[in-house]
């Protein structure tokens, strides 16, 4: 899922005016379950608001990112003069669409693409890179999980199972090993991984999908 | 071919140095590196943006070794340019003389003095190589395009047999030497059993026969630089009785050149290490006493 954080309060009380109508819109998907931007979340904003004296209240639609379920956010969203999304940025983008004559602000910072690991913990799992080799490496994702992205093994900075460059996180290489080794699979990791086509991730420029076959 | 090339290929034990290149424009600060060194080694090493702290281009300062006479090892890393830069740089290098080349991944850009800048990483040390070598033999870029003009490139990587998981170290360094690499050039060593005991497996697979091992050594100047790379280097593995020996010492200077000294006595004697490449950064000037003191001086005459 996409995973999510608040801004700094004093980032967010920036975006408002004296006086203002502020509606906090939560997003019912990924941002309820990492906890940044559900309808607890939005409730707590809104009434954070109310204390620091602007007239505030909350609504929660169910995903942010598709344009008809923020259509169900329209009259809550005509009483006030702004909002502020606790949608992820795809979210906000969406609902700036959707009404394009109202100051909405990104009341999150989107993070990353994750799980959660352990309660209150997450960790980022896939880059989107547009090419899955997953397999080749027994599900530890080096792209996004080796701080190089190396294709072809262990840098020489990987120490006790943690890499040098944040080391609270495991050396993704450490783990291919280990896995592959378990599994007596080892010999996959002996042969050169060529250079990427890195064309399908965003170096590619902004991506698009089309489906002949799902289009109306 | 390089005198790197043909010192290791003639059989003799090969000496090389690592040059560091300034922070700002002053080319004196590399002349009077490599006037130190001159005659004491076969090849200066010039750094690629060490430890990602940005410093005068590896190229340029490999141009300004050879107009103090001597020859130069290109480093060039993975973390600041993509394939196209890459080969581009290699193209312009070979035009203007260089020979010989060092694949490396790099640091990550968190560790040194811009860690807000975006990395590239698009290729790593082992895809350089391949890329590289087909340059040289297919006369190819990396696309399959074709190129104009014959190159000569010696082509080396490095190669840590210190760094997690140990056990996969010597495939890493098949990997490498399948790619391209000639020749290699170690993490600074300082716990030989462990040493002995990659070269061992090196041998055992027959890889100490299809490159040149060159086994890297850092001479120390005091008790706290060899207790900083125990602890805080990942990668680098220093025993605690040298940290003891360093300790006890008198004059801190003169016992880290007596180790180094005595590591790479220990070094020579290891069968398919085929040179030393000393890594005395800020101390380039101890180089020539540490080469005579290992009876590696005078270094072999060209041809």
């Amino acid at each position: 899922m996409i995973i999510a954080e608040r801004k700094p309060i004093k980032e967010i009380f920036q975006f408002l005016l004296p006086g203002e109508k502020v509606l906090v819109l939560g997003c019912g998907t990924c941002v309820t379950v990492c906890m940044a931007g559900g309808e607890k979340e939005a409730r707590e904003l809104a009434s954070l608001f109310r204390l620091k004296g602007w007239k505030s209240w909350d609504f929660t639609v169910e995903r942010q990112c598709e344009a008809e379920f923020n259509l169900k956010a329209k009259e809550e969203i005509a009483k006030v003069d702004t909002v502020v999304s606790l949608a992820c940025g795809v979210g906000v983008q969406t609902l700036a669409d959707c009404f394009p004559e109202k100051k909405i602000f990104p009341g999150l910072n989107t993070t990353f693409m994750g799980m959660p690991v352990e309660q209150g913990l997450w960790e980022e799992r896939c880059w989107g890179c547009g090419n899955c080799i997953l397999h080749l490496f027994d599900y530890v994702c080096p792209v996004t999980r080796c701080a190089k992205s190396l294709l072809n093994g262990p840098c020489g900075g990987s120490k006790d199972g943690k890499c040098e460059v944040t080391p609270d996180r495991d050396c993704a290489w450490q783990l291919i090993y280990d896995r592959l080794r378990k599994k007596n699979k080892l010999e996959t990791l002996f042969s050169i991984q060529p250079p990427r086509d890195w064309s399908t991730s965003r170096y590619g420029g902004q991506r698009k999908m089309v489906r002949e076959d799902v289009r109306l | 071919m390089s005198v790197l090339e043909e010192t290791l290929r003639r059989g003799d034990f090969a000496v090389t140095a690592e040059v560091g290149p300034p922070k700002g424009v002053n080319r004196e600060a590399i002349e009077k590196k490599c006037d130190r060194l001159r005659g004491f080694v076969d090849a200066v090493n010039i750094t690629d943006n060490q430890t990602a702290i940005v410093r005068l281009s590896s190229l340029a300062g490999c141009l300004i070794a050879r107009d103090c006479g001597l020859e130069a090892v290109m480093q060039m890393v993975c973390r600041d340019k993509n394939r196209i830069a890459l080969q581009s740089d290699f193209l312009g290098a070979c035009a203007l003389g260089v020979e010989n080349f060092l694949c490396l991944t790099g640091d990550h850009q968190s560790m040194g003095n811009h860690p807000q800048s975006k990395n590239v990483f698009d290729l790593d040390s082992i895809q350089l190589l391949q890329i590289l070598k087909n340059m040289r033999e297919e006369n190819i870029f990396q696309n399959g395009e074709p190129l104009k003009g014959e190159i000569k490139a010696f082509l080396g990587a490095g190669a840590n047999p210190f760094a997690d998981p140990l056990e996969f170290r010597v495939v890493r360094l098949a990997k490498k030497i399948s790619a391209g690499a000639q020749f290699i050039q170690t993490q600074a060593i300082f716990d030989l059993e462990i040493f002995s005991r990659f070269m061992e497996e090196v041998r055992k697979t027959g890889l100490d026969k299809k490159t040149f091992i060159l086994a890297g050594v850092i001479p120390v100047k005091s008790l706290a630089a060899l207790r900083y790379m125990q602890n805080e280097v990942p990668g680098l593995m220093v025993p605690d009785f040298l940290v003891e020996r360093m300790k006890q010492a008198k004059d801190p200077k003169e016992e880290g050149v007596n180790i180094c000294v005595e590591i790479i006595e220990q070094l020579k004697k290891i069968e398919g290490v085929r040179g030393v490449h000393i890594m005395a950064i800020g101390w380039e000037s101890i180089v020539p006493e540490i080469v005579k003191r290992v009876n590696l001086y005078p270094r072999p005459k060209r041809g």
